[in-house]
């Protein structure tokens, strides 16, 4: 089963089978505005907790997404490369960033599930 | 808190907060960014339609009395006395060393009477330069009048609707004009690289005006972002980081905003603050220029990020940068030193690390489509 998690910095990270797919929720594409490249991780890439993983470019901003677990990098969506609007269309879908195999057993507790996330952009922090 | 360390707000505030502004400080006033549809849309919006820009935070100034003309022109590398009635000029506020105080536009209202528009963040500051320079004259500061920019393919018929008597103006023109019994200042010009126009109208009368233009399908409020990438693809400049105190005019490649009279051998040679340089500069040459870049792929290079030649010396710094919604490709300008400057010279800027291609290129990148009668 596919179980879904939130961080602070507003990535969602789904985790099946031991594999970690990260991406940014859409709160987070809404702030960014329109999303024009995408400078993604190299697969086999080894990541540390808060290491830059990926950059989003937006008309507006840079923005730098760190990865929020110990692991390698497996995949990384290249459809992002031609289509980087994919972030903003459906950045919880298609819009998946990067693929992470975890070096450690997955810790999880300090992440949130939809509803905490729900009410920690509710309130606005 | 004192009032002027407080983000004022313009007249059109309660307006952008209902079309879903998002509101940020920018230069002392809470300012829309952008709307709902995003800088994106926003742009092409006003390229194709027509997008209405709240630029009420920008000073206007009256100036006047009799040869003022002259006093201004101690100021300012142009040629008031030139200008017609309700004509106006692009300029420069130059510095005794040659920099650059200001940029701002200067329309002659009457015989005696210039009526400029300075940036926001500078109006302060170029106020009290034009109190000490001009003690003799009447210095106005217009802060109870609004200024809207309405641009875009479609403004003419808009306006051609509100004011039929302005659509025939040509770019660099004004006159007064009423819309609906209100009194406006309306000229042709803007700061997006379309054709278009600003409103200049008192405050009390100000949401009525633009209630009128916003009734039009065609015209939709339009942000800062959009402004900045649209202005970035027209080419021009942006005060405080395209050209500064520590750029010339020739170096902020702006030679012509200097009028001829004003150059060597002119009839009004020199006479402004910074003549020496600025004409030295003009002569032999600036050891740097602005230029502007295309830049290979899809990633933005922004303000700040240095220049590199293809051996990795560094030769200068990104300026402005983003990405061009109607190019569908990152635009940028930058400062270079000018052996480095002409057209097709293949540099590099640095981007977190990585070398992104770029070739100076010329400016506009988009053709400007003003109306130019």
């Amino acid at each position: 089963m596919t179980q879904k998690f939130y961080t602070k910095d507003h990535e969602w990270l789904s985790i099946e089978e031991n594999i970690v797919t990260i991406g940014v929720t859409d709160f987070a594409q809404e702030q960014l505005g329109d999303v024009v490249f995408i400078e993604l991780p190299e697969v086999g890439a080894d990541l540390i907790e808060g290491d830059e993983a990926a950059v989003i470019e937006s008309v507006k901003a840079a923005g730098e997404i760190a990865v929020p677990i110990n692991g390698t990098v497996v995949a990384i969506n290249e459809d992002l490369v031609d289509q980087p609007e994919l972030l903003n269309t459906a950045p919880e879908d298609e819009g998946w960033i990067f693929r992470v195999s975890p070096s450690d057993g997955l810790e999880t507790a300090s992440f949130m599930d939809a509803e905490q996330y729900q009410k920690y952009i509710d309130s606005g922090e | 808190m004192s009032d002027s360390a407080k983000n004022q707000k313009t007249q059109f505030y309660d307006y952008h907060i209902s079309a879903g502004g998002k509101m940020v400080p920018f230069a002392g006033y809470l300012m829309p960014v952008q709307y709902p549809a995003g800088i994106m849309q926003e742009h092409l919006h006003t390229r194709n339609n027509a997008g209405l820009f709240d630029v009420s935070h920008m000073g206007q100034v009256l100036v006047t009395g009799v040869g003022v003309a002259t006093a201004l022109e101690k100021l300012m590398p142009v040629d008031l006395d030139a200008l017609a009635i309700n004509q106006q000029t692009y300029a420069t506020f130059t510095l005794p060393d040659g920099g650059i105080l200001d940029d701002l536009i200067v329309t002659r209202w009457a015989e005696d009477t210039y009526f400029l528009v300075v940036n926001a963040a500078c109006k302060d500051q170029d106020i009290a330069h034009l109190k000490s320079y001009l003690s003799d004259f009447t210095i106005t500061h217009l802060d109870q009048h609004s200024l809207i920019a309405l641009q875009g393919a479609k403004a003419k018929d808009i306006m051609l609707k509100l004011a039929p008597s302005t659509s025939d103006l040509i770019f660099m023109h004004g006159c007064p004009v009423q819309i609906d019994g209100i009194e406006c200042y309306v000229t042709r010009s803007g700061y997006t690289g379309e054709d278009g126009f600003e409103i200049s109208v008192s405050n009390d009368h100000a949401l009525a005006v633009a209630d009128r233009l916003l009734a039009f399908d065609d015209c939709k409020w339009i942000g800062l972002g959009a402004r900045d990438s649209l202005r970035l693809e027209a080419g021009l400049c942006l005060y405080g980081h395209d050209m500064d105190q520590n750029t010339s005019p020739i170096e902020a490649g702006i030679t012509w905003s200097i009028s001829h009279s004003r150059r060597a051998g002119g009839a009004k040679e020199g006479g402004f603050l910074g003549a020496e340089k600025i004409l030295k500069h003009l002569a032999d040459g600036a050891p740097k220029k602005r230029v502007g870049f295309l830049v290979e792929g899809r990633a933005p290079v922004r303000e700040g990020a240095e220049i590199a030649d293809n051996d990795g010396n560094i030769v200068g710094v990104i300026t402005s940068g983003g990405f061009g919604p109607t190019l569908q490709a990152p635009v940028a300008m930058g400062y270079v030193t000018s052996a480095l400057a002409a057209v097709g010279t293949q540099l590099n800027a640095i981007v977190r690390g990585k070398l992104r291609p770029m070739t100076v290129t010329k400016m506009p990148l988009i053709p400007q489509r003003y109306h130019r009668g």
